[in-house]
């Protein structure tokens, strides 16, 4: 069958098709453009696709199609926890008394909703062990921002004003270091130890009176848990500097041990990982962050408070960072969260996490024959593994990505993190079965063998896919960045 | 308790452990010390069944007050409009929902070409080439347009209208403190941005002016002077955030000389849902496309020469940049983005101008009800679905007897401006219908009496 484009909904507009119909004009009209300065009126119309409800219906259907989703198959996507979505979290944030309510309705009328975050932040500060949560933050990387503002703001007020640098372990995730320049700090590099933790003599050269906040993701990026992490805080503290906790891999740790346990002052977490709220293609998230007890009166505003019952938001905090979000952070995430966290329970949890790590360990033991494992003693959520062997047969990573493509699962994080050559980076989740870990275990056994065997079919897939190995330098270089209608 | 998301069973259990050659799960966490380990349960609620979770929230939910009970004529930055069924259709599939971003094209070319679409569309409505696909929403988009206009200009001076949405001016005077920026707020006069004070604020240190078009107070900006203003400061920045409902029946900003055109898409298939997730555009110029922050899908070929589309430009962002990134931003709203992709298809060039018009007409029909309930404009400018009322009594205590009747008010705005004490922020949608418009202006009349 002869492939071709999928038309754009521009190309299956055609004049005089629609596919709305509006509430009544049931008031007088008004003449506007009497009314309007000429030059405010629109002169050309926005040219919107005009099609009816059938073929928006197809069109979308269609795109989904050629889409894959956790429901599609396994999709063990390292650093991302793309754990299954339970649909019921989808019924809940539906219901109108969520869905249906604004931001600015006096509070006494959103009690219900007002009761969900605050019993949220609860649950959240119980499982981080820190003192208060805020739900503001979009995402992770406005949690983060949020995060360092705090702690620039707490070193100001005790007028430590030359406290300028955030050390970053050069494992890190790209955000950590941007977010720490658009905070308006110097980043300095921590190196990592031949065992892929932080390098603690290299931490102790790099410690001084300037600096701000040493930021950490425990389990790291590797997968594997800082043990020296109470010396790491110490060292920290002793200069003090804040230990700022990077909540992208809790998955791992629930119930096991808490960020506010190892010394952390600030932790950020991502609703849209551990706690189910849907990765939505890219987005929406939720990045709430929670502090330690000297870091919570600089709390992004409103805050909520509970008064005899009533819930409050709460604008006047002196000290407060300001505000970080428009509104209340991203409500329709945090329902979500919510409603899986009440799913689960303390036990159940644990179990995540139990299982998770259970899960990981399991698939690096099978991988461990064919592909090199740069660490070798036992991950938490996630490991990673190194193709150096297979590059030597003139396979990548990035080809064993693809090929997994043509074996309908969804490639893990390839080239991350960058200090490990040729890195792939799995996270299979406490939601995937024995025998979905099994088949991924038997689909990169079959592709080192084909690495040794028949290269061409690893180094020239996908095959099986609607589109095959795109053009990605012309779309960056001469980038085409919407649709032009010919002539 | 059994958890119906966690398959793995005791015989599963058993064989990984022997497979991994460990005797129980306790020694995978060995390497967590014991200093720091948990030595009891978590305190949290017990877990309950789907039954008895469904039915709590359901009550939890029906504690609040919705707008699907209630007839508001609160707006403010958030606005309660119809959404075609379609809308919710798509968004439910799975493809779309639980995917992550589209790092590989070829399993998300779904994503990738709505994304795209979305692109087009915001840029046909702001008439700006370049549009990314999309951020957090309309507050945190105007703070990138400010670290945008700070890194092109080299300046740190930026003026914001005062009729800009208060709590946008808030997220920009958080932000300055990063980036030790400073922020002048230009007042206004008649419900519009002061064009003198403008003037004699702008000098050769403006990093960017900031308008909100149609502004906080509903009125329509006169973009067109603004612009010529600006443009005798050459370089600064014309930031205007626009409601792009509002753009299918005004002419959009890019058609008065804007460099940077952002807002939120919230009016196109986006519940209020207390205020989030929402889903912020940002479009701009040519020359300014290596600076965006956020996400690009760009359209490519495959190797068969089939159109195929990826993220392109990647090189601005924070996981290839890390500390030399333009903006720290990682995720954005791709499943609003797409909501509100589905809703201007089902809209299209006729339906957005006619969804423009109907809100129009409906707010002017408020608007002059309210006036011969002798309840009088502050301001008499155009407007577009929103404009501002003078009361006789505190905003709050009309509210509240709003309330009892079946209204949510309009916004207090006395909160956020204190010289407008007893003003009332009033909007109207084309959902709103002339009965319940005549309804809501008689008890107006009456509360204020």
């Amino acid at each position: 069958m002869a492939k071709e484009n999928f038309p754009l909904i521009f190309e299956r507009s055609k004049e005089g098709r629609l596919g709305y119909n509006l509430p009544t004009l049931d008031v007088p009209e008004v003449n506007l453009e009497e009314e309007l300065e000429d030059v405010y009126v629109r002169t050309v119309d926005a040219e919107l696709p005009e099609v009816n409800e059938l073929e928006l219906m197809r069109h979308y259907i269609g795109l989904s199609n050629r889409n894959f989703g956790i429901l599609s198959g396994f999709y063990p996507l390292g650093s991302c926890t793309m754990k299954y979505n339970p649909v019921i979290n989808e019924d809940v944030v539906r219901l109108p008394g969520f869905s249906h309510i604004h931001p600015y309705q006096d509070p006494k009328t959103v009690q219900g909703a007002l009761e969900l975050m605050y019993d949220l932040q609860v649950h959240l500060e119980e499982i981080t062990g820190m003192h208060e949560i805020t739900l503001q933050p979009a995402a992770g990387s406005q949690g983060e921002w949020t995060a360092l503002m705090m702690i620039k703001a707490f070193h100001e007020a005790n007028g430590d004003h030359h406290r300028d640098e955030v050390i970053v372990p050069d494992s890190a995730h790209g955000t950590n270091p941007a977010t720490a320049a658009v905070a308006g700090f110097k980043v300095v590099e921590v190196k990592s130890n031949e065992k892929g933790l932080v390098d603690i003599e290299d931490l102790k050269r790099l410690v001084n009176e300037n600096t701000a906040a040493l930021m950490l993701t425990n389990p790291n990026t590797l997968g594997l848990f800082e043990t020296e992490i109470l010396e790491m805080s110490e060292i920290i503290h002793s200069v003090g500097g804040k230990m700022y906790y990077d909540g992208a891999n809790l998955n791992a740790i629930m119930g096991y041990t808490r960020p506010g346990d190892m010394g952390f002052d600030v932790v950020h977490l991502n609703l849209h990982k551990t706690f189910t709220g849907p990765h939505g293609g890219g987005g929406p998230g939720s990045g709430p962050i929670g502090v330690s007890e000297d870091l919570a009166p600089f709390l992004p505003k409103p805050v909520i408070r509970k008064n005899e019952g009533v819930y409050e938001l709460v604008y006047d905090l002196p000290q407060s960072i300001g505000m970080v979000k428009s509104y209340y952070g991203n409500f329709g995430i945090n329902v979500r969260a919510y409603t899986y966290i009440r799913t689960m329970g303390a036990e159940g949890l644990k179990k995540v996490s139990e299982y998770a790590v259970l899960n990981a360990n399991y698939m690096m033991r099978g991988l461990e024959k064919e592909y090199e494992l740069p660490f070798t003693q036992y991950c938490k959520h996630e490991f990673v593994i190194s193709c150096k062997k297979q590059k030597k047969l003139g396979v990548r990573a990035l080809n064993i990505a693809k090929r997994l493509m043509d074996l309908e699962i969804h490639p893990p994080t390839v080239y991350f993190p960058l200090i490990v050559e040729e890195a792939i980076m799995i996270e299979p989740t406490e939601t995937e079965s024995k025998e979905t870990l099994d088949n991924f275990i038997n689909a990169m056994i079959q592709i080192a063998d084909e690495a040794k065997s028949n290269p061409e079919i690893v180094q020239e897939a996908p095959h099986n896919t609607v589109i095959k190995r795109l053009d990605e330098t012309t779309a960056s270089r001469k980038p085409i960045l919407r649709f032009q209608r010919e002539g | 308790m059994k958890f119906r998301y966690l398959p793995i069973t005791e015989t599963d259990k058993k064989e990984m452990l022997d497979k991994i050659g460990v005797s129980s799960t306790e020694e995978l966490f060995s390497d967590i010390p014991e200093e720091v380990r948990l030595d009891r349960e978590l305190n949290l609620k017990k877990p309950v069944s789907e039954f008895e979770l469904k039915k709590e929230l359901t009550e939890m939910a029906s504690k609040n007050a919705n707008l699907t009970e209630y007839r508001s004529f609160l707006g403010a930055g958030v606005y309660d409009h119809f959404i075609p069924s379609v809308v919710d259709h798509v968004i439910s599939r799975q493809e779309f929902y639980t995917a992550y971003t589209p790092y590989q094209p070829e399993l998300t070319q779904g994503e990738l070409q709505a994304m795209f679409e979305f692109q087009t569309m915001v840029s046909v409505l702001t008439a700006m080439p370049i549009v990314n696909s999309s951020l957090y929403d309309g507050g945190t988009a105007v703070v990138e347009a400010v670290y945008l206009s700070v890194a092109q200009t080299k300046r740190k001076k930026v003026l914001i209208s005062a009729a800009m949405h208060p709590e946008y001016r808030q997220l920009v005077e958080t932000a300055s403190n990063g980036k030790k920026l400073e922020i002048v707020e230009i007042n206004y006069k008649d419900g519009l941005t002061d064009l003198k004070q403008l003037e004699q604020e702008l000098d050769e240190n403006t990093a960017a002016v900031l308008v909100q078009y149609p502004n906080f107070f509903g009125q329509i900006e006169p973009l067109e002077k603004i612009n010529k203003l600006i443009r005798q400061q050459k370089e600064a920045m014309f930031v205007v955030s626009s409601n792009p409902l509002a753009l299918g029946y005004l002419t959009p900003p890019g058609e008065f000389g804007a460099d940077i055109v952002v807002g939120d898409t919230q009016v196109f298939g986006i519940p209020a849902q207390f205020g989030g997730p929402h889903c912020g555009y940002f479009a701009t110029t040519q020359k300014l496309m290596r600076k965006v922050p956020g996400r690009f899908v760009g359209e490519t070929v495959d190797r068969d020469g089939i159109r195929g589309f990826v993220l392109a430009l990647q090189t601005r962002e924070q996981h290839i940049r890390r500390e030399k990134a333009t903006s720290n931003i990682t995720s954005n709203q791709a499943l609003n983005a797409l909501a509100s992709s589905v809703a201007m298809s089902a809209l299209g060039k006729n339906g957005v101008k006619e969804m423009a018009k109907l809100n129009m007409h409906k707010a002017r029909y408020t608007k002059q009800k309210l006036e011969e309930a002798n309840l009088p404009a502050a301001f008499n400018g155009s407007f577009f679905n929103e404009f501002v009322i003078k009361l006789s009594k505190p905003v709050s205590v009309v509210n509240d007897q709003l309330f009892e009747k079946g209204f949510i008010g309009g916004f207090d705005l006395g909160k956020a401006y204190p010289e407008l004490e007893n003003h009332m922020l009033v909007a109207t949608t084309e959902i709103r219908s002339k009965e319940e418009i005549d309804v809501f202006v008689k008890e107006m009349r009456d509360i204020n009496g």
